[in-house]
């Protein structure tokens, strides 16, 4: 089991049961666990929508879409069956924190999954795990049968009229079944391809039902809201960014792992006060914010960076997955950029032509041009293929390979520059480069 | 849907609210580009070629996504937008081979084309491109993996819309590739459809690669031969060292009665044409009793002085008229049999003229007699919403057919009913299908009337219905089902027959007691006035010609493009003697027992034009030229001639005045004869020109046949005319016939004769069938 770090300013409320054995159903209802469900279950799906409204949760998955919001566009009337689908499909290259809430507190997830079937006027629920995720799958698994055991799923929740069931589903290894349509493609046993949208999820979604659909972070901060209550969850955050998140703190940082902090936290305190500051004592050349598809910032860009949907938007990069990758100054922003687009061209699902050939044909130009072969119109044509690709793709795929590879061509034009004329890389001798 | 109006590049435009902008666009001339969209099939968003710019709306949008609605402002050129479909062309010639030169696509791709436009020529890359060598599929298809550009077309034509599903799409990222059901090879219908959908050219078809360029061909829409749907079909023509060779066929002219379809034998089964064994020279029984090659003023000579011999012998045995049988064909043209008969009829001076009968056309118009407008058409039945299919198996035997209640299930949701007395494939498309013992047609009325299953109360909660129905009615069972359908109400019929012309065989007359239009002999009305001689006894059926001959009575045989030697298995000793004339374009059988053979020119050689089943007929349009052979019409007028008749008599050509050829004597250059006919016929011109011009009897047709007064100017310009028979009440029939129908029942590869002359369509046959072997064996 990963060890579990911890940090004064951190506001414990999805992980507040981590590291007590609540993944034991026993446990879990012994700390509280399945008492918001008894109180929505009595209070009716209105009122939960509207607390979820007020808490100002914004999706965990990378979008930031208000929650409650996304819950209130399910119709009321459906002829075919609702659905609930949790994301845990958890791929993007620094994000690591649902791992840890299945593994520490799967039962969260199953309570918020059945709030949020009650909310929309579903009786299922679909649990979808990352495929290299297995064990976090027998984890789930014993969890939800606990919960059936215990009558807390099945025919009538908790002695209530409410049904409620969970099924669980490993993914086979794609990052892009992390995409919400391509989710649901994959648990229909389909390609993981995205849909067209329109129609969005709400209205036509898994099996052509309408669908929710949240990552496993946000569903496992619903329980925290409804006992927190919306308003009081909301102040804990910044303006318009309710409650706390799991930050992943990785790369050349001393004091790696996940911490739960408000919103709007300080990018800045976080690497240097809780993330101990840059590995060995030496300077910091970049950040990436929000997992590998958010433009790099640099040291200036930080400097009263609060960590939330907005300002980060305004900083010109994306709060994404929370995933904060530091990188130190020995390291080749070149590879950098190359492992990144290596990352995108082997998660492409390759239906569209900008992202299937655009990715691999950055990744062929990088690989040659870190290698020392480039020229200087490798340079702009790098630049030109990968802003040729942006917001032309299918799916936001495309756009995150993209995005990531301008900023770091725009911003560090010297580096590639360097690397020019058959000169070694000048980082060669640091080639280790940590991505949790 | 009520219209909205919305705003494309300054213009105004109207369209349903919810079409999607890019047909709303089409339609009113606004090209967009495309890959992946393909109308009817669904939809991709993949290729992202047909972006355009939607006021108010951040990025670009698909319009092949897009659907209208009021006050939308869109532009679809702009700098904007040329650079990102620019950029799209050049990451997809990043990794393609650009072997355009030697390429069958060249000259007819998409992907050239657009780089034509929008000028993405120049490499951005260093990196070597992916080689993959081209792999064999099946005989028919080939796939060229570099050159595929992942639109996916093949993949929805031939899942969605063949109902195949043998395609489908392996791997992810840039190593996706599209792949066969079979693992390297395909086991499928062998259609081509998805070689015809494919942009550029990664699937190529076995019958046509590396052949020729396809602007060193000339193309000619025709009709395909094969079976009694008949699609249009685009033949490509090369100039070749003997005269003018077909290379290719296909659906490249997506105007015809099949849209978007092609099956197997339209697309590969045209090399029959090319068969080394094909007749090109008459031949004559010589004294050692050899056929022998001679000269056509030979072979007509002998031809013409024999019939004109019997035909005037009035005092021995086999003398007259009567002792002379004529049996025509199912494939050839309208012209040729309206000829054959009127020179059984006018020149020999019989009735004994018949066809090799494989649909009971005749009982169907007698249960129709009377009403009017009960025939459907075969574009109805890609829109009629309700279906009711008795019999019959169109996916093998109308593959056209099957296509088009599909699609119009998949499109339009129609409701299709299926009755047979086996497991067809047409049952996944049906609402609700009903098993019957092959013997239990005839009970199908009284289970519907009777409502006591869930699918008769189905069928007959339908406002409407279209009833299809094969060839297991005949006779008294046919006529009771039509009249129970009439009886019914907002009913219309298509009755499934064969070959490319069973029903204009039926039609124009090939019949012992029945006229053309099915005019009994009898009361011949306007024929009587202008057939000269027309004897008023009801003629022998082909059965009663060879019972004529097993007794002696038989003096002369006329056989066109027929083989009653095998259909009808007669024995040679049986003849008696009895001189026989045959027109073919292969040795048959029947050829065996001639005294005279002639070769005769397939349907892509010649000129005139085929009623299909459904009663649509359509221009066939001379596509080449057979060293050697002429078309039935011609020879016909020939051995007219050589009796000493008039030709005038028989075709009425130069009446009009201007005596010239326009051309269609000139092969492959038919389509300037064409254009020329519809300007003649738009301008009250007639645009008939010689004797040995088919069209010359088209008038007559017209005039005479009650089903046949004809659109000619649609005609001309390549469209599918409905007859719509105002039939005649035909009275006391007295046409012995429905016991005499022998189905063919080819299927997806076999032709009759044509089909064992097709080299292609003999090699899916044998295929197809090794597929169904190692199945059965595993
Ligand atoms: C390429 C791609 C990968 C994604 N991967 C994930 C993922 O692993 N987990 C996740 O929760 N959301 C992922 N998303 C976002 C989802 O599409 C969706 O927005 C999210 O699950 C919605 O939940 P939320 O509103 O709770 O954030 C991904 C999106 C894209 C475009
Ligand atoms: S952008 Fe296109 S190719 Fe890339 S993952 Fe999305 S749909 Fe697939
Ligand atoms: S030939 Fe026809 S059936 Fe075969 S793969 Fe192509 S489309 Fe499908
Ligand atoms: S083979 Fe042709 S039709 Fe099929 S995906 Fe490739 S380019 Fe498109
Ligand atoms: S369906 Fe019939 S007419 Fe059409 S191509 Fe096939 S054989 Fe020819
Ligand atoms: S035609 Fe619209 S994306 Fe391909």
């Amino acid at each position: 089991m990963p060890r579990l770090v911890s940090h004064p300013d951190e506001v414990k409320i999805v992980t507040k049961r981590f590291g007590m054995g609540a993944a034991n159903i026993d446990k879990y209802m012994e700390l509280g666990g399945y008492e918001s469900l008894k109180k929505c279950i009595a209070e009716g799906p209105e009122w939960v929508i509207n607390e979820m409204k007020s808490s100002g949760l914004r999706g965990r998955g990378g979008a930031g879409f208000p929650t409650g919001l996304k819950w209130s566009f399910v119709p009321k009337q459906s002829a075919k069956p609702k659905y609930v689908l949790v994301n845990g499909d958890e791929s993007e290259p620094g994000t690591c924190k649902d791992h840890l809430i299945f593994l520490h507190d799967p039962h969260a997830v199953i309570e918020g999954t059945m709030i949020a079937g009650l909310a929309i006027g579903a009786k299922t629920g679909f649990i979808y795990l990352r495929g290299e995720y297995r064990y976090l799958l027998e984890i789930t698994e014993k969890a939800v049968a606990d919960a059936y055991e215990k009558g807390i799923l099945g025919k009538n929740v908790l002695g209530s009229d409410f049904e409620f069931n969970v099924i669980t589903q490993s993914g086979a290894g794609a990052y892009e079944v992390g995409e919400e349509s391509a989710l649901m493609e994959s648990l229909e046993g389909k390609r993981g391809v995205p849909r067209i949208k329109p129609p969005f999820p709400a209205v036509v979604g898994l099996y052509g039902g309408p669908t929710v659909i949240n990552n496993a972070e946000t569903i496992a901060s619903v329980p925290h809201v409804i006992s927190m209550g919306g308003a009081a969850y909301a102040a804990v955050g910044s303006e318009r960014n309710g409650g706390t998140r799991l930050f992943g703190l990785s790369g050349h940082v001393e004091r790696p792992g996940i911490y739960e902090l408000p919103m709007g936290y300080n990018l800045k305190k976080m690497i240097y006060e809780v993330g101990g500051g840059v590995r060995g004592g030496r300077k910091l050349k970049a950040v990436v914010p929000g997992g590998s598809s958010t433009p790099v910032l640099l040291p200036e860009e930080i400097e009263n960076l609060g960590m939330d949907f907005d300002q980060v938007g305004k900083a010109g990069s994306m709060l994404g997955s929370g995933g904060v990758v530091v990188i130190d100054d020995q390291t080749c922003m070149v590879e950098f950029a190359l492992r990144t687009i290596s990352f995108y061209a082997h998660e492409s699902c390759g239906w569209c032509i900008p992202c299937r050939e655009g990715t691999d044909w950055l990744k062929k130009s990088l690989t040659r041009f870190h290698a020392g072969f480039g020229t200087e119109k490798d340079i702009d044509n790098i630049q030109y293929l990968a802003e040729n690709m942006m917001g032309r793709t299918f799916c936001p795929l495309g756009d995150a390979a993209a995005m990531p590879t301008i900023g770091f061509v725009k911003k560090f034009r010297k580096e590639f520059e360097d690397h020019l004329n058959g000169k070694p890389c000048p980082f060669a001798k640091h080639v280790e480069l940590a991505v949790v | 849907m009520a219209d909205v109006t919305f705003t494309v590049d300054g213009k105004k435009l109207m369209a349903p609210a919810g079409t999607l902008l890019i047909d709303a666009c089409r339609k009113a001339g606004i090209e967009i580009p495309a890959f992946c969209y393909y109308p009817g099939l669904s939809l991709q968003a993949a290729c992202r070629m047909c972006v355009v710019r939607q006021e108010k709306v951040p990025k670009l949008q698909t319009a092949c996504t897009t659907t209208v609605a009021e006050g939308q402002v869109f532009v679809t050129e702009s700098p904007e937008i040329a650079q990102a479909r620019k950029a799209t062309i050049q990451l997809l010639l990043g990794n393609h081979p650009l072997d355009c030169p030697v390429c069958d696509a060249g000259g007819e791709c998409e992907l050239q084309d657009m780089t034509f436009k929008y000028g993405a020529g120049e490499s951005l890359y260093v990196e070597a491109k992916q080689h993959r060598e081209e792999q064999q599929w099946s005989p028919a298809v080939y796939f060229d993996r570099p050159r595929c550009i992942l639109c996916y077309r093949c993949v929805r034509m031939c899942g969605e819309g063949m109902d195949v599903y043998a395609l489908g799409i392996q791997n992810r990222g840039v190593t996706s590739v599209i792949a066969p059901n079979g693992g390297d090879h395909l086991d499928c219908e062998q259609c081509g459809m998805c070689i015809d959908a494919c942009p550029v050219g990664a699937l190529t078809s076995g019958s046509y690669r590396y052949k020729t360029r396809p602007w060193e061909m000339n193309h000619v829409s025709t009709v395909c031969t094969h079976c009694g749907d008949g699609c249009k079909v685009t033949l490509g023509v090369k100039q070749s060292n003997d005269g003018t060779e077909i290379v290719r066929a296909d659906n490249r002219d997506k105007s015809g009665i099949n849209g978007d379809f092609l099956c197997a034998k339209g697309r590969f089964g045209f090399d029959f044409v090319e068969s080394s064994e094909r007749l090109t020279k008459p031949l004559v029984r010589n004294a050692a009793g050899k056929l022998e090659p001679t000269t056509w003023e030979h072979a007509l000579r002998v031809a013409g002085t024999k019939l004109k011999e019997i035909r005037d012998n009035q005092s021995g045995k086999t003398g007259g008229g009567d002792a002379i049988g004529v049996i025509g064909s199912n494939r050839t043209t309208n012209e040729e049999n309206y000829l054959l008969q009127k020179f059984a009829r006018t020149v020999l001076g019989t009735n004994n003229i018949d066809h090799d009968r494989s649909t009971d056309y005749v009982s169907f118009v007698q249960a129709l007699a009377g009403h009017e407008g009960k025939i459907a058409t075969l574009r109805e039945t890609a829109s009629a919403p309700a279906i009711l299919l008795i019999g019959g198996n169109p996916t093998e035997e109308h593959p056209l057919l099957a296509w088009n209640l599909r699609t119009n299930v998949r499109l339009n949701h129609a409701r299709l009913y299926v009755v047979n007395h086996e497991t067809i494939k047409l049952e996944r498309q049906a609402k609700a299908a009903q098993g019957v013992p092959p013997n239990g047609y005839k009970d199908v009325t009284t289970l519907l009337d009777q409502q006591q299953s869930e699918f008769a109360k189905a069928v007959m909660a339908e406002d409407s219905l279209l009833i299809i129905f094969g060839q297991e009615f005949r006779g008294a069972q046919l006529k009771s089902l039509v009249a129970w359908g009439l009886n019914r109400g907002n009913v219309r019929f298509a009755y499934l027959g064969d070959h490319s012309n069973s029903r204009g065989a039926a039609d124009m007359g090939l019949l012992p007691d029945l006229l053309p239009g099915y005019v009994p002999v009898g009361e011949a009305g306007a024929f009587a006035q202008e057939y000269s001689g027309l004897p008023v006894k009801a003629g022998k059926s082909q059965a009663q010609i060879f019972d004529a001959a097993r007794e002696g009575k038989l003096g002369a045989l006329l056989v066109v493009g027929a083989n009653p030697a095998k259909r009808a298995g007669v024995d040679p000793a049986n003849l008696n003697g009895a001189f026989v004339i045959v027109l073919d374009l292969f040795p048959t059988e029947t050829t065996a027992l001639a005294d005279v053979v002639f070769p005769a020119a397939s349907l892509y050689e010649k000129t005139g034009t085929v009623t299909n089943t459904f009663g649509d007929v359509q221009l066939v349009k001379k596509a080449a030229d057979h060293a050697g052979t002429k078309p039935d019409f011609e020879i016909l007028v020939r051995l007219a001639g050589s009796m000493g008749v008039d030709v005038k008599t028989l075709v009425p050509f130069g009446k009009g005045g201007a005596v010239g050829d326009f051309g269609q004597s000139r092969g492959a250059q038919a389509g300037e004869a064409d254009r020329h006919a519809v300007w003649l016929t738009a301008n009250g011109l007639e645009p008939k020109v010689s004797p040995f011009d088919p069209l010359a009897v088209l008038d007559e047709i017209e005039r005479l046949v009650p089903a046949y007064k004809l659109d000619r100017l649609n005609l001309f310009a390549g469209n599918d005319v409905s007859t719509e028979p105002g039939f005649v009440p035909v009275s006391a029939i007295a046409s012995a016939g429905s016991e005499m129908i022998a189905p063919a029942h080819d299927g997806l590869f076999t032709s009759g004769e044509l089909g064992r002359h097709s080299a292609y369509l003999s090699e899916l046959n044998q295929y197809e069938s090794r597929e169904l072997a190692e199945t059965a064996a595993d």
